[in-house]
């Protein structure tokens, strides 16, 4: 685990020098300019932040089933990087729309989704956090709940009228712009396991000391 | 299973009707909700139908808390759900029989908050007499469904109160939109029937959906927490 976690960590950091430099030679976009530029980090993020949030799910699910301890370790991971990703969509959603559309917050059906999306896991955190026993069962149910309510949420607001770009733009992109995006994509995938990974091997190294503390008082080496 | 259900549900109507203490507090607490909200969207005597719409479902949602922590209370005093858990009746039929003593204490709260709603407002909810409790009532089971789990659930947890405020809102948010929303066309000076009975559906999938997942979700979770 501990040279995966080397692994993504430097290709992450490469991602991220080389990627600003693609981004700056990438072709301006025509009506937009230079604020379309922002797209190339915020739809990775927010590609990263659904994946992370079907993860926990899933995830959660396994730790209902099986009460297996990894599988807990790998939903409140995939929690917390939720939280840090959404966040990241919804801040560099933000500053897009206020030079875009004028405003910095529009009830958008994209943007409802993905700010009650986050709502939700800053929940599970919260849950986490201060449940008291049995919050870990809580917190997946919450998980597990918040997944299967992504799509209803987007359908319940879709009566709105979105003025959000649509996703049609991704596979429609010109190779110039492309290449930038797709490294972006990669970047932002590699920051996100690498995370994930420095998360699960602090939650290994937790459980570990856990259990020599316990061995230690069994032992009478505790003061 | 259903006489299981039904004996669950039986208790939980009968203590309530010797206590009467989750309806009337549901009941003064959606009261004053409404009043404080009229204060703030009252124009001129009268309200939007959207906001009439948007004040009953925030006191349907905020009364429903406070419905559904004391019914969990009455569980956690004298450890009555361990001793409903020790019984040899299957998990699903204490969930649905609770699910169900909930669903029957908001829906008599909404009665009387429907009929306020229409005196204060003067909101034609009598009208859509069907479509209203379709909505109504679809939209409690799927409150209730979700509420009555996390509830249980927070069972001894310190702060539980706050946080089933927490976790229950950002999940029945389509609830209190697809609510809201089909009471709202049905206030309409021409009522939209058709985008109502959208709304009753919707809330139907949500129900089948959460009332599933919540079935499934309460064995391995009252394992843990009982």
């Amino acid at each position: 685990m501990k040279k995966m976690f080397v692994l993504t960590l430097s290709l992450a950091a490469l991602g991220l020098l080389v990627s600003p430099w693609l981004i700056l030679r990438a072709p301006q976009e025509s009506t937009m300019g230079l604020v379309q530029k922002i797209f190339y980090y915020h739809v990775p993020t927010a590609m990263v932040d659904f994946l992370t949030i079907y993860l926990c799910g899933i995830a959660s699910v396994a730790f209902l089933v099986k009460r297996s301890p990894r599988a807990d370790a790998l939903a409140v991971a995939s929690a917390e990087l939720a939280v840090v990703f959404g966040a990241c969509t919804l801040w560099t959603g933000s500053m897009w729309a206020r030079k875009a559309w004028g405003v910095w917050w529009t009830w958008d059906v994209r943007l409802t989704t993905f700010a009650l999306c986050e709502m939700v896991f800053i929940g599970y955190l919260l849950v986490r956090s201060y449940g008291g026993p049995g919050s870990r069962g809580l917190a997946a149910a919450l998980a597990l709940f918040g997944c299967a309510d992504v799509p209803l949420i987007y359908v319940s607001v879709s009566i709105w009228r979105t003025m959000h770009p649509q996703t049609t733009v991704v596979p429609n992109l010109v190779k110039p712009m492309a290449v930038p995006f797709w490294v972006a994509v990669f970047t932002m995938l590699m920051l996100y396991l690498a995370l994930l990974l420095a998360r699960l091997l602090h939650e290994r190294n937790r459980t570990r000391v856990d259990e020599l503390y316990v061995a230690a008082a069994e032992a009478g080496l505790e003061e | 299973m259903l006489r299981l259900v039904g004996l669950v549900l039986w208790k939980d109507l009968v203590v309530e009707w010797r206590t009467r203490e989750i309806v009337s507090t549901m009941l003064f607490f959606a009261v004053i909700v409404m009043l404080i909200f009229s204060f703030a969207f009252l124009s001129e005597g009268r309200a939007s139908g959207d906001a009439v719409a948007g004040i009953l479902w925030t006191a349907i949602a905020f009364s429903g808390t406070l419905g559904l922590s004391r019914a969990a209370d009455r569980e956690r005093d004298g450890d009555a759900l361990r001793a409903l858990l020790l019984s040899p009746a299957p998990r699903a039929a204490l969930y649905l029989g609770k699910t169900a003593g909930i669903v029957i204490f908001m829906l008599a709260t909404e009665l009387v908050v429907a009929a306020l709603s229409t005196i204060l407002f003067g909101a034609a909810l009598s009208a859509h007499a069907a479509e209203l409790s379709g909505l109504l009532l679809l939209g409690t089971i799927g409150y209730a469904a979700i509420g009555g789990l996390f509830s249980l659930m927070l069972g001894r947890a310190r702060s539980r109160d706050v946080l089933l405020a927490v976790v229950l809102y950002p999940i029945i948010v389509p609830v209190i939109i697809a609510g809201s929303k089909g009471t709202s066309s049905l206030l309409e000076s021409i009522p939209d029937l058709a985008a109502a009975r959208y709304w009753i559906k919707f809330l139907a999938v949500f129900d089948i959906v959460f009332v599933t997942l919540a079935l499934w979700a309460f064995e391995p979770l009252i394992v843990e927490r009982g």
